[in-house]
């Protein structure tokens, strides 16, 4: 209960001397964290401009071409890549396509309900596709196969298993994961003139098969991006909220930087705060100090990949 | 940058914005309601409210506010739950909840014209619908769209042609400058209070300095459209008492 003292010897609150921390926790949130911001860390322990630690497994989906599970913190996201080939648009005959979906199933969150789908689960999908698109990490002439006749369709779908916080940068970095972990099928042309994929088994006994494509291949990428969730309070700025942090203090400013430094996104909607020029200057380097260690984390499970 | 000449379509200067125009009071039925246009871009917005009982899920300590958007044609997709999820952050923001506790405030938007910077057209409508139900508010808010051009310049309130050919742009939202006397705070180093950000919404990737100058551009335009909001709204304040509550 040493705490609990304390805390009543800074507020005037006669019973929080009485209440058990968990408690005052729930019932006075905004005095519980102003308690610990006032100290420079949060109940997590966590310093005010640090992210939560971050893991990357590549391929845990051994029936798509490309998959990843990403947990930050206890944020935890499924991302996986299906190429299927498709007829290209008539007015991008060279290019392919990319389809995003984001879910939010029932078991992620206690605030999801069963045939009520989350109301913000279609704008993180289509901020996904927004960023994924714009940042030019994908360039989509790639993912053509024959001009004007067959391209890739990419359907990316990302399943959030446990919604803790934050939610907006675990989908990009389990998209942008299982982007480096996708490798382009095999196609060939049958007989009728359709093209199909051939299944890496049967590629040693039909050699016979014209291949259009010569060899199962990684995707380049230009530039990835990168993105953190910086929340405003006060004077306080806090790196990557959990869930509980996001719920009390309501001001959340997301950025979204590439790895050549471009701003491929800042997104603030609405909130108590206002955010000044200084803020959004102090996010932005917050967010490029993040992509480098995410970069980081990135290459280290991608060499880890080379290994196995 | 004032030697960077740029051509746009309709011959405008890069930091001209379009023709702005602002009725109140149209629909009879609605509580508040306002037409806002920027050139062809033209946003109905129409405002019920404080109506008894918030939906399930949402705080009954506040008012809240729920957003419907209507576009021109079709059904609503992502786009659009995008567009009533940032309105909805932004008016909330604006809103002083705590007035009418365990009320919801509903504003519909109906999309009349889509030319272009159509996100900050409907906030500007929806906060003049706001004004005329004579819901509370802390502030006004005013939205500007900045568009980075592929030379690199920037462009003000780009049309929908112009805003497919851009690299980047931002949608931004300030406060209106406050004429009210309000006491100075201790620390007058700080920025003004109408240079805060309210909503930040950007598209496509552009150099942060950029971001910053768009920052820039978009403070004194939307000082500008405050001007004329305000004298719009103070104009026909007087023969408002004709409508029936």
């Amino acid at each position: 209960m040493a705490s609990s003292s304390s805390i009543a010897s800074k507020g005037s609150l006669d019973i929080a001397g009485e209440m058990e921390v968990e408690a005052f926790r729930r019932l006075f949130p905004h005095r519980y964290y102003e308690h610990y911001l006032a100290q420079s860390v949060r109940p997590d322990a966590r310093p005010l401009n640090h992210a939560r630690e971050t893991t990357i497994a590549l391929g845990p989906v051994t029936s798509v071409d490309g998959s990843a599970l990403v947990k930050i913190g206890e944020s935890t996201m499924l991302a996986a890549i299906k190429l299927e080939v498709m007829t290209p648009a008539a007015d991008l005959p060279d290019k392919g396509c990319l389809a995003v979906d984001f879910y939010m199933p029932p078991v992620c969150s206690p605030t999801v309900r069963p045939g009520r789908p989350a109301e913000i689960a279609p704008v993180i999908s289509k901020k996904l596709q927004d960023v994924i698109v714009s940042s030019g990490m994908i360039n989509f002439e790639e993912l053509s196969l024959i001009s004007g006749k067959a391209a890739w369709m990419a359907y990316l779908d990302i399943y959030c298993l446990n919604a803790d916080g934050s939610l907006f940068d675990a989908a990009l970095l389990s998209a942008v994961a299982a982007f480096s972990h996708l490798k382009v099928p095999l196609v060939s042309v049958n007989d009728n003139g359709r093209v199909t994929t051939v299944p890496g088994e049967l590629l040693e006994s039909k050699s016979e098969l014209e291949l259009v494509n010569k060899e199962r291949r990684k995707l380049s990428f230009k530039s990835i991006p990168f993105s953190l969730t910086c929340l405003l309070h006060n004077k306080y700025i806090l790196a990557d909220p959990t869930a509980e942090e996001e719920d009390i203090m309501d001001t959340l400013v997301t950025v979204v930087v590439d790895s050549i430094g471009q701003l491929v996104s800042l997104y603030k909607a609405g909130g108590m705060v206002l955010a000044n020029t200084s803020t959004v200057k102090d996010c932005v380097a917050l967010a490029k100090r993040r992509a480098a260690e995410l970069q980081n984390i990135l290459l280290e499970s991608l060499s880890e990949m080379e290994v196995d | 940058m004032g030697t960077m000449e740029v051509d746009r379509g309709d011959g405008r200067t890069p930091n001209q914005m379009r023709p702005l125009a602002c009725s109140r009071n149209i629909l009879n039925r609605a509580h508040g309601s306002s037409r806002w246009s920027q050139g062809n871009t033209i946003v109905l917005a129409a405002v019920y409210g404080p109506k008894a009982g918030t939906r399930k899920g949402e705080n009954p300590e506040v008012a809240s506010i729920e957003v419907i958007w209507k576009p021109k044609t079709g059904q609503i997709g992502k786009q659009e739950k995008e567009y009533e999820i940032i309105l909805k952050r932004t008016l909330r923001s604006i809103c002083l909840l705590t007035i009418h506790p365990n009320t919801t405030t509903s504003i519909i938007l109906q999309v009349v014209g889509d030319d272009g910077a159509l996100l900050p057209c409907a906030i500007n409508a929806s906060c003049a619908a706001l004004v005329d139900a004579g819901i509370p508010l802390k502030h006004l808010a005013v939205a500007i769209c900045c568009g980075l051009t592929e030379t690199g310049s920037l462009i003000l309130d780009p049309t929908k042609i112009e805003e497919q050919k851009l690299q980047a742009f931002a949608c931004l939202v300030f406060p209106n400058s406050p004429i009210s006397v309000i006491p100075k705070v201790s620390s007058s180093a700080e920025e003004p209070f109408e240079h805060g950000i309210i909503t930040s919404v950007t598209h496509g990737a552009m150099p942060v300095h950029d971001y910053f100058n768009c920052l820039e551009r978009g403070r004194a335009a939307c000082s500008k459209i405050s001007e004329f909001l305000r004298r719009s709204l103070q104009s026909d304040s007087s023969n408002d008492t004709s409508k029936a509550r």
